[in-house]
This record gives structure tokens, sequence and C-alpha cells, in this order.
């Protein structure tokens, strides 16, 4: 399959997967209500669409972001956890929940940004000017574990059950009662760290060679370095901060792709972005019609779509590599 | 036209991997670097390709010093097949040897003259058959030369090529020696290290032996290729004949005390 047939097929798939999204949920809105000034064409404009689009956006950021992280890091299972800026967005967001600051709309993004910032800032300084890849993966795995287990200390010294439970059910990542103001928050945000992303294409292809082979072709490692590191914390950074963590997306999505778009780092990024912002929308509107009482949490969704999906990857892995 | 160094110095770690060398190499000659391990082959290799800045001295590329070009055009000019045969991604082979274009391409995509440095680059190494083979599938041989047909795609005036015949059986050592000769003959400069010393008197113009970061002989094969430069350079006594077509062959005999 051409790469160009592949994404025209995920954009029509996307489009037809968010006109369901709109459809989905508790309360059946018929089509010819969806536009005007009664309640049901509310709940699509102002409840249903907006939790779409933000759905989509961040699908296709963390597909995106996985992407670039496994053609840079060279290695199928890394995702953008690995940077530790998920985990340091969490930790900029579970600070405000704590101090109860999240009363205003937009503190809770603001520090989840000012988290994944400073996570950002912290991996550059350890990874130093380098551009080593190993020095790298290891200031990325040291930056979330603190951020974890700063995380957790927070947690335990939380002022009031109440602000445990808040936190906590923050941590699991929904996509419940997203409006507006969070798209208007989160989409610029995204859109800026794809661009950054995808600049990142041809170098990604030249380190299929090799560090060596690709700074012989004048690959600038440091540069690249740089790419990733902003537009993985634009991207990583702002979904968290409109909707928690949700894993398995950057890890499984590109792999999902990959034997479609060709191995090729660069032609994998696009393609795990549509396909990233499908699963995602799919997935939301999937806990949306479950008939149970309380909404399932889509980052639990996702991780229990996700882990058996890559169990059956490892088992293909083993059997090829037997 | 040449590509020359002068008093290049290299430290590493408080250690000097390269000790104020100098040397010229030719375009139209096959130049084979010889050395024990740890000479510092491998490092004057990175250093002429930009990958390493040496503390001192200067590389000069025709008159103008490699550290003004610019990456890219350092790798039109310059291309490196380094030792450790690489191949992440299990890309199609045509994917891969188009990879050799990139110091050449501007945005996206290739451009015809590109697919042409491509099909040519394949056919000069019999990769064209194997054009739609997955990369990580192909045997250790057919890796050399797929990897040998990505460095020749980019039309490199100089071609540097570290240990490639590493993990090559003899039949393919010759394939991947032939090739490089005949681009050393269509006019472009070739530079190979090489640890097989009866290869290297067979394809050598010229040859660089180095010891300790020092370069102990330079110059045309016959004047340096001989028992006492071996001894010195390897500390083993070789033999040095010719087998019975006339090929010269060097083989180390012992180690010396």
């Amino acid at each position: 399959m051409t790469s160009l047939r592949l994404n025209i097929l995920l954009f029509v798939s996307l489009v037809l997967a968010i006109i369901l999204s709109l459809a989905a949920g508790k309360v059946w809105v018929d089509p010819s209500a969806w536009w005007g000034d009664d309640l049901g064409a509310l709940i699509i404009m102002e409840l249903r669409l907006p939790r779409t689009v933000l759905g989509a956006a961040i699908g296709a950021a963390l597909g995106m972001a996985g992407a670039t992280m496994q053609g840079y890091l060279r290695n199928p299972l890394a995702d953008p956890g690995v940077f530790g800026v998920s985990s340091s967005a969490a930790l900029g967001a579970v600070s405000s929940l704590y101090f109860g600051y999240a009363a205003a709309a937009w503190l809770l993004p603001a520090f989840a940004m000012a988290g994944a910032g400073i996570g950002m800032g912290l991996l550059a300084l350890l990874a130093g000017r380098s551009g080593s890849l190993i020095l790298f993966t290891l200031a990325g795995v040291i930056l979330s574990s603190l951020a974890g287990s700063l995380t957790s200390l927070l947690i335990s010294l939380a002022p009031t059950p109440f602000a445990t439970t808040e936190i906590i059910t923050w941590l699991m990542g929904a996509l419940t009662d997203r409006s507006w103001d969070d798209v208007k928050l989160a989409v610029p945000i995204i859109a800026v760290g794809m661009f950054f992303l995808l600049a990142t294409g041809r170098s990604l292809d030249a380190l299929t060679l090799g560090e060596d082979a690709a700074r012989s072709m004048g690959v600038n490692v440091l540069r690249l370095q740089w790419l990733a590191i902003i537009g993985v914390g634009l991207t990583v950074g702002a979904s968290v901060a409109a909707a928690g963590i949700i894993g398995f997306v950057g890890l499984v999505v590109p792999h999902l792709v990959r034997p479609f778009a060709g191995h090729r780092p660069s032609a994998v990024l696009l393609p795990s972005a549509l396909a990233g912002a499908l699963l995602l929308v799919l997935a939301d509107s999937l806990v949306r019609i479950l008939p149970i009482v309380s909404e399932l949490r889509l980052g639990i969704a996702m991780a229990l779509i996700g882990a058996p999906f890559f169990m059956a990857l490892l088992f293909k892995m083993r059997r090829e590599l037997a | 036209m040449t590509l020359s160094f002068q008093n290049l110095s290299l430290v590493l770690r408080e250690r000097t991997i390269l000790d104020d060398i100098s040397g010229l190499f030719q375009l139209g000659r096959v130049t084979v670097i010889l050395g024990a391990n740890g000479a510092g082959k491998s490092s004057l290799l990175s250093c002429l390709s930009g990958l390493r800045s040496p503390q001192r001295g200067a590389i000069t590329l025709e008159e103008r010093p490699l550290s003004s070009l610019d990456g890219k055009e350092r790798g039109r000019l310059i291309g490196l097949l380094p030792q450790q045969p690489d191949i992440h991604w299990n890309i199609d082979v045509k994917s891969l040897v188009g990879l050799g274009r990139l110091p050449h391409s501007g945005g996206w995509g290739m451009s015809g003259a590109d697919h042409q440095a491509v099909d040519k680059a394949m056919a000069a190494t019999d990769c064209t058959s194997l054009a739609n083979r997955k990369a990580m599938r192909l045997s250790g041989g057919e890796q050399g030369r797929v990897l040998l047909a990505r460095v020749l795609a980019g039309e490199p005036e100089w071609l540097l090529a570290d240990e490639p015949l590493a993990s090559l059986d003899p039949a393919h050592q010759f394939d991947v020696l032939e090739r490089l000769k005949n681009y050393a003959a269509a006019g472009n400069g070739v530079i190979v290290v090489l640890h097989d010393l009866t290869q290297a008197a067979r394809f050598a113009d010229d040859v660089m032996v180095m010891k300790e970061g020092a370069i102990i002989a330079a110059g045309p094969r016959d004047h340096v290729m001989t028992a006492p430069i071996m001894a010195q350079a390897y500390g083993v006594e070789v033999q040095i004949g010719t087998s019975d077509a006339g090929d010269p062959l060097v083989v180390p005999v012992r180690r010396l005390p």
C-alpha cells in the first residue's frame, strides 16, 4: 500500500469514527437535531464534539510522539513515557490538585505544562550536549522514576481523602466532561509539537543506518535531540494536561501502522498520528456506550485493550526470533 | 585533487589517539590504512569524515578546510562506510540504498537524479535483484553489498571504508574490494582500513601504516609493504611472495618476541 493511500484510508476512517463518536453516548440524538438550539444540539456541540476533537488531537499527539521515540531510539519498544515527560507533566498536574489549585480551569493544565517543561529542561541538562542515546535513555528513565515517586509522595501526603481520590482518578486519564476551553488550550500546543516531530523525519530515516552513518551524511544529532525533546514535550505534555495519562497509544499504534506504511521511520509518523486519533476516538466512544454505572476511565480502557494486543505482538516477535 | 591532513592530534579522555600526524590521499587511487588494533586507524577515518573534531591540526579537502563545510556538503563529498553493519528497521533494500541520497535531497521524496544514482549504485554492487527484499532478512554478504550500495548512491568523491571485509567470506571479500577498486578507477578517492595483509597488497595503490597514533610509513604499496615495516607495525614476522598467478602474498608467520 502506498503511503498516500494509507493516509487517505486512515483519514476517512477517522472522519467516520468522529461521526460515530458524536452519536455515541447514553442519550440518542437524531442527526437531524445536531444543529440548532435545543438540548440535543447542545449535547452534540458542547459535550460530545469538544470531547471528540480533544480525543482525536491527543490520540494523534501520542501516536506521532510514539513513532518518533521509536525511530529516535531505534527501539520498537520505546514509547513517549520513556522520556519521563508524561510522568513529569502528571507530577505538575497532581501538585496543583494537591494544593487545591484546580479550581480555575486553566490552572491544572498550566501546572502540567510547567511540569513537562521542567522535565524537558532536566532531560536536556542530564543528557548534555553529547547527543548520546544511552545517556539520553538513562536520563529519561531516571526522570520518570523521580517524577513517579514524587507523585506517590504527594498522594500519600494528600491533606484529605477527597484530594487523594481526586488525584488517583485524575491520573487514570479520561476525556469526561472536557469543554471547548480544554480544546483551545491543548490543540494549538499539540499542533506546534507535531510540527517539531515531523521535522525529525529525515534524520530518523538516516539513523536506520546507525549514528555514525547518519552523522557522516550530515545529520546533526544534537539538533535531532532537541527536536525530539521539544516535540515530545509539547505533544505529550499537552495531552497529559488535558486528559491525564493515557498509555499504550504511543507504544502500540506505530506497530499497527508499520506493516502497512513500510518500516521507514519517517513514513510511520503521519499514519501513526491518524491511527492514534482513530484508536482514541473509537475507544472513547466505546467507554461511553458501555452499559455500566460510572464511566470506565479511558486510560484504563486503553490499557485493557493495549495489554493483550501487546502480548500478541510479543508472541509474534518470539516466533520470528525462534 | 587531494584530501590531506596536517599536524592532526586527537586526544580522548587524556589518551593521545592521534599524535601530530600529517598525510595526503589522492583521487583515482585506493589507499589502504594498516596498523595493529588501537593504532588510530578508525579515529583517523572518523576525523576525515567529520565525525570527530581533532584538538589540533587541519584537514583540507581541495584546498578548503573540512571544518568550513556544513554537514550536508561534507556528506556529498565524503562518504563513510562504518565498521558496524547497522540496519535498525526492516526497510526494503531500495529504500535503504536511497538513504544514501540524503546529503543531496533538499525536501521530501527523491528526484530523477536520485533514482538514477540509486539504480546505478545497486547495479554496481549486484543488488538490483534484491530491490524489494527486506534489509534485515538478507545474509551477511548481501547486507555488505547493500550497505556499500548505500554509500555509492551518495556519489561521494571520497569513499572511506572501515574494515569492510569483517565478517565476509573470501568470495565476498573479493566482490567488495573489486567494487572499491572500480570506484577509484572511475576517478574517486578510496580510503580503506584493512586487516588482511594479502588483500591489502593485492588491492592497494598506496598504503599508510599507523602505530600508536603515528604514521610510520606511507607511499606506494611496494615501498611500504615490506617485512621490516610490517614487523614494526604488527610485531609479527611476515613472509612476502607471489602466488602462481603472480599476485602478491603477504602472510604473517610468527609473532616476534
